[in-house]
């Protein structure tokens, strides 16, 4: 690990400040933050803690949900209104990790992890992301963890957060402060696409801060879940993941439908284009296996992870017909 | 700038480099907290930060200062066994033993994770109270935790031994 400094931030205002030092870092809980500048993948000059920041999780007045960025990802899933209100979060948190990282994580810290790319973490592989402009070994290398979304030749990584596949799919809001004020955007829109600059991962500005993320109300959220396909059965990064919330009109036809994937592209995916083949379509499993294929109809599958393309569209069906069970 | 550390206040580190797996180790010669991968991957590294479980290694430890830590040596007082561990010892819940401070930890906090109502990935319904400790909860909450010798058969027994049958018993009533 290379030096740095250390300073704990009492307020948001105050870590802004110390954030915009040259080379300087918010620190959450760690636990990927610490594991990269162990690698030297990341080379911070200063550490601004910001655990001691707002983490209070508060119902709003219009029935919205505000969750402070410092919150745990143990405190988030455990709350009760997010559990019976937003089940598909609470899945996604408990799929995601173990119980101890879950205990250290932050809210804000998890919606600015970076990738789990294996040539990303070797320092003797050539990566776009770590070193700009270097080349990327994983497009030609072993790939079966890799997009088959949205990538670019420059950058075939995932987004390896659960959590943000929940957030995406309940049209999440984050909350953000910086040295010009404060500003909201919607989760979806935080993270970036690949393109040529695979560095740039978000759309933040320099030292801007993750104060808190926003729930809208989102009734149909109360029928909603996530489901994480995955090499071994418990603590491991997706390979595929859905996360689905879904309305049913008394006819049986799709009232208004939430679906976002993981696991499958650079930022969590929300899937736009089979919610708009879903709407107004009955909710059979015919409907939910044409609307997984015309979201994958654009999928590029590299060498060895041909197989998301089909494992996405069926975990697809079988999420939004395991929403539909119990009305059948 | 101290951390409390199984009841004795000691200073953090100067470098802020210094995790908390290290500041126990190296500089407290507290050996039973285990370095397995340094990277966050296996739980030997497992100790409690005022009760809940965290992974030693990849905490800095001077982000601790004010917290009170407790690593397997301070689990139960002068010398004697927690009932966890006397489990261990009934259920062989071990083989070469090097994952078990780290899974004896982490249980004590996953129990008091379940005491606390908190669902796991395989809890079926998310709006209930309480939580039943069955073997399927159990192998989910400790997946965290590797045992590499494949003692996790025995570890599993001796956690359910401890902590799993309170639980059943107050559900039956």
């Amino acid at each position: 690990m290379t030096p740095f400094s250390f300073a704990r931030a009492d307020d948001a205002a105050a870590a802004v400040r110390m954030g915009g030092a040259p080379g300087a870092k918010y620190l959450g809980g760690g636990t990927n933050l610490v594991d990269l500048m162990r690698e030297t993948v990341e080379q911070p000059t200063s550490l601004v803690d910001v655990t001691g920041l707002g983490d209070a999780i508060e119902e709003r007045a219009d029935g919205g949900l505000l969750i402070g960025a410092a919150a745990r990802n143990t405190a988030v899933a455990g709350h009760r209104t997010v559990r019976t209100r937003y089940p598909a979060l609470s899945r996604a948190i408990l799929a995601g990790a173990s119980g101890q990282i879950r205990n250290m994580a932050t809210m804000g810290g998890n919606l600015l992890q970076r990738t789990r790319c294996t040539y990303f973490y070797d320092a003797a592989a050539r990566c776009n992301k770590r070193v700009p402009g270097a080349g990327c070994d994983a497009v030609e290398g072993f790939n079966r963890i890799h997009a088959i979304l949205g990538a670019s030749p420059a950058c075939v990584a995932t987004h390896p957060s659960d959590m943000c596949v929940a957030l995406a799919a309940l049209d999440a809001v984050v909350h953000l402060q910086g040295g010009a004020g404060t500003r909201s955007l919607p989760l979806v829109d935080l993270h970036r696409l690949p393109g040529g600059r695979p560095d740039m991962e978000t759309t933040l500005e320099p030292s801007e801060l993750i104060t808190a993320v926003e729930l809208p109300a989102l009734p149909m959220a109360a029928r909603s879940t996530y489901r994480k396909v995955r090499d071994r059965a418990s603590y491991a990064f997706a390979l595929v993941s859905v996360a689905a919330a879904l309305d049913v009109a008394a006819d049986g036809t799709v009232r208004d439908v939430r679906l976002a994937l993981g696991g499958v592209a650079h930022k969590p995916w929300r899937a736009a284009m089979a919610e708009q083949a879903l709407r107004g379509q009955p909710a059979t499993e015919a409907s939910f296996r044409a609307a997984a294929e015309a979201e994958l109809a654009d999928a590029a599958p590299l060498a060895h992870n041909a197989f998301k393309v089909e494992l996405a569209k069926r975990t697809i069906t079988a999420v939004l017909a395991e929403l539909t069970g119990d009305r059948a | 700038m101290t951390i409390t550390i199984n009841g004795q206040q000691v200073a953090v580190p100067s470098d802020p480099r210094v995790s908390l797996l290290d500041l126990l180790r190296e500089h407290l010669h507290l050996g039973g907290s285990k370095k397995g991968c340094n990277q966050g991957a296996c739980g030997a590294c497992t100790v409690l930060a005022d009760g809940e479980r965290i992974l030693s290694c990849l905490a800095l430890a001077v982000q601790y200062e004010g917290r009170s830590v407790v690593s397997i040596e301070g689990l139960s007082p002068d010398g004697s066994l927690h009932p966890l561990q006397h489990a261990f010892i009934e259920h062989d819940g071990y083989q070469c033993g090097y994952c078990t401070p780290g899974q004896i930890c982490s249980a004590v906090g996953m129990a008091g994770e379940a005491k606390r109502g908190l669902p796991s990935a395989v809890t079926a319904d998310l709006a209930a109270d309480a939580v039943q400790l069955t073997h399927d909860e159990l192998r989910e909450r400790m997946s965290g935790n590797l045992c590499r010798c494949g003692a996790h058969n025995g570890i599993i027994a001796a956690i359910a031994d401890t902590f799993g049958r309170p639980a059943v018993a107050e559900a039956a009533e």
